[in-house]
């Protein structure tokens, strides 16, 4: 078996690797519940129905899969120029503080008021943006690696959710009512800062969360960006080729950041939304916003969708659809890893498909005399 | 004496520090090869679940359950590392996409959860548990008596791991070979050195230190099984290995030295010591500690006189050389 590089990367193969990598993903999660001795089949029948077959369920999988979209625009946004933001969760609760707090200064009674879904927007990608650009100055300026200092915030961002909520008497927590003397929790967001949301009326009603609108939005603006833009062709040049970006005169170190603020921007828009769509308060509880792991998650979704912008949006809705089924069915005969393993083997094979659309794999004997021999002279 | 803050936090810092030791040295024979790994954390989760299932279902005395436990706990991390390794070397994949989605597979919730969950390993403390190997008189000596002599067999070996790795990269012929690979593996390669096989054999060997670093926590600090138990302890081991310039002896300092940032936290709430808001900065301080040290170290000056492996990160392929 010999692996040698493709001259050309025909194009069925782009499409061809990642649905032939979620299959095999399928193929290899089975061998892992098999191993466990649970019945693949009647796991696999049992995921699809609480993802996108039963009644109603479409409404769940788009509460996991708008999150999702976000989370992964973020990382393809960044990834794409190699830059390795993996603080997506960090700048998602970020994103999510700083909106309750533009939600709870800005909302008041009534219906929901475009104002204050607007500054909840704009508060929400801009705390996201300034976590972001913490890495992003780190690098551009001292060239510090931000997969580790992005990483190393997400933390930072976790405890700070829990100490705004639980050890302190912040702005964000509760301080009426007998409830909140025993027990500390969040204010609840006034109804104007609540987002609308639009139901169609087919299979028992799907509905459609003002989020999910905006991930659509964003994830157009974004491959408008980077595929018709002259900033997003020199972000991708700085990535594929740092050294060409130079000579080119092309400027790094702002690139870096708008690229990295950007990302934390997209990231804190889908904390936001988890506020306003979803959660309707600041979800600081140990097992709630933090445990769902959507940033890590974003880059799953970026990785299966190459970056591709459009495509995050459609391979959200396809592993939100897993996420969801994760949660639904979780006890007994669907241990509560199981997702992640799903989504870690989903990107090996992502990452293994990638091989051969760059290279070809040719089986059989190598011809030992390839190059001409060269004659004595 | 004993009981002052300073040297509670000495003596605890070598505890939680240990964990962050194994693993950086691990990280850091990868490394050494050329093999970047930023899938530390899963590997010591799966380490940390299997040594604590072995702990938990081996019905054998306390010392054959833990070495047995300890010996699952390198084989489940150099398993976990055995699909980074083929994926990097063998299908030249990027080492930091890799990296990521083996600690999305394996990490808190991928498959240690998923294990612990479906070994029912949560809500039961450990049977057996590493304790401090030296009789208590020992320990009542002042300040070097916690510090030194309170500590377990876990602890006693990192400091023999330490001093093996390196003797091995600094005193012998393979480790040479190893940072030949790690350096320049095309000149290694012409000179009859098997580039993958070494990198293999060292991303493995990684692999086998972050699962006894998981186990460590499972065993010895925290003994019970709790999802992501390891709390970030996976990537501060890799941060560890750049703030140490890529030297085994520097991975033990700075390992202590964040083992006592950990310890931090703890002790002020259990001297219900408050200086402003304790339980944010405190328990802060790991993570911007290594925010701090990576832009020190990143910022002064270039990167290679420091010791970073010239050929880090980045894939061999012979006909391309």
């Amino acid at each position: 078996m010999r692996i040698e590089r493709r001259l050309r990367q025909p194009r069925w193969l782009i499409v061809a690797v990642p649905a032939g990598s979620l299959v095999f993903a399928f193929f290899a999660s089975g061998l892992v519940l098999l191993a466990t001795g649970h019945d693949a089949i009647s796991s696999y029948r049992k995921i699809f129905d609480a993802a996108f077959v039963s009644k109603g369920v479409l409404s769940d999988t788009l509460v996991a899969a708008t999150p999702l979209a976000f989370t992964g625009l973020a990382a393809a946004a960044a990834f794409r120029m190699r830059l390795f933001n993996i603080g997506g969760e960090g700048q998602l609760l970020i994103g999510a503080i700083t909106a309750a707090a533009a939600g709870l200064y800005f909302g008041g009674s009534g219906g929901p008021s475009a104002f204050a879904i607007a500054a909840m927007v704009v508060a929400g990608c801009a705390g996201g943006a300034a976590w972001a650009l913490i890495p992003g100055v780190l690098r551009a300026f001292f060239k510090t690696n931000e997969i580790i200092t992005s990483l190393m915030l997400n933390y930072v961002a976790a405890y700070l959710l829990t100490y705004l909520v639980f050890n302190s008497h912040s702005y964000w927590r509760e301080s009426k009512g007998f409830n909140a003397a025993v027990f500390p929790t969040s204010k609840t967001l006034p109804d104007s800062a609540l987002w609308p949301a639009a139901t169609v009326h087919v299979r028992g009603g799907i509905v459609l969360p003002l989020g999910a609108g905006f991930a659509l939005l964003a994830a157009g603006v974004l491959w408008a960006l980077y595929s018709r833009t002259r900033f997003g062709f020199e972000a991708q040049v700085l990535g594929d080729s740092p050294r060409a970006a130079q000579y080119a005169g092309m400027r790094t170190r702002r690139k870096i950041l708008a690229v990295m603020a950007i990302s934390g921007a997209l990231a804190g828009l889908g904390g936001a939304s988890q506020d306003g769509d979803f959660r309707h308060t600041l979800d600081a509880d140990p097992n709630g916003l933090q445990r769902q792991y959507y940033g890590y998650a974003g880059i799953v979704v970026a990785a299966l969708a190459r970056y591709n912008p459009l495509a995050v949006v459609l391979v959200a809705f396809l592993i939100g659809g897993l996420q969801n089924a994760g949660n639904t069915l979780q006890g007994v005969d669907f241990p509560s890893g199981l997702v992640g393993v799903m989504q870690g083997i989903i990107l090996f094979s992502t990452l293994g498909g990638e091989l051969l659309v760059r290279y070809r794999i040719r089986f059989g004997r190598s011809r030992p005399e390839a190059a001409p021999a060269v004659e004595p002279v | 004496m004993n009981h002052s803050l300073l040297v509670v936090l000495l003596a605890s810092g070598v505890a939680y520090g240990t964990p962050l030791l194994y693993g950086a040295l691990g990280e850091l024979l990868a490394e050494r090869s050329g093999v970047l790994n930023l899938g530390v954390e899963g590997m010591m989760l799966v380490g940390a679940v299997m040594g604590f299932w072995t702990v938990q279902r081996l019905h054998a005395g306390s010392g054959v359950s833990l070495a047995a436990a300890i010996g699952v706990a390198a084989l489940a991390g150099a398993a976990v590392a055995l699909i980074h390794a083929f994926l990097v070397i063998t299908l030249r994949a990027s080492q930091i996409v890799s990296g990521l989605a083996l600690t999305i597979f394996a990490g808190a919730a991928g498959l240690s959860s998923y294990l612990g969950n479906d070994l029912k390993l949560a809500d039961n403390p450990a049977r057996h548990t590493f304790h401090a190997v030296f009789p208590s008189s020992f320990q009542r000596w002042p300040i070097v008596g916690p510090i030194l002599f309170g500590q377990n067999v876990l602890v006693y070996a990192s400091w023999a791991c330490v001093v093996g790795v390196w003797l091995y990269l600094s005193r012998t012929r393979l480790g040479l070979n190893v940072r030949a690979v790690g350096e320049s593996p095309a000149a290694a390669d012409a000179m009859g050195i098997d580039v993958t096989a070494y990198r293999y054999a060292h991303t493995l060997v990684g692999g086998a230190f972050a699962g006894v670093a998981g186990a460590t926590f499972t065993l010895a600090i925290t003994p019970q099984w709790v999802d992501g138990i390891t709390g970030g302890a996976g990537w501060i081991a890799i941060a560890l290995v750049i703030f140490a310039f890529w030297r085994p002896e520097l991975c033990l300092v700075g390992a202590y030295f964040f083992g006592a940032l950990q310890a931090l936290a703890p002790q002020l709430q259990a001297r219900e010591i408050h200086l402003g808001p304790t339980e944010l900065w405190a328990n802060w301080l790991p993570y911007l500690m290594t925010i701090v040290v990576l832009v020190l170290v990143s910022a002064s000056g270039a990167r290679r006189r420091l010791g970073a492996p010239a050929s880090l990160g980045l894939p061999y392929v012979r006909e391309e050389r």
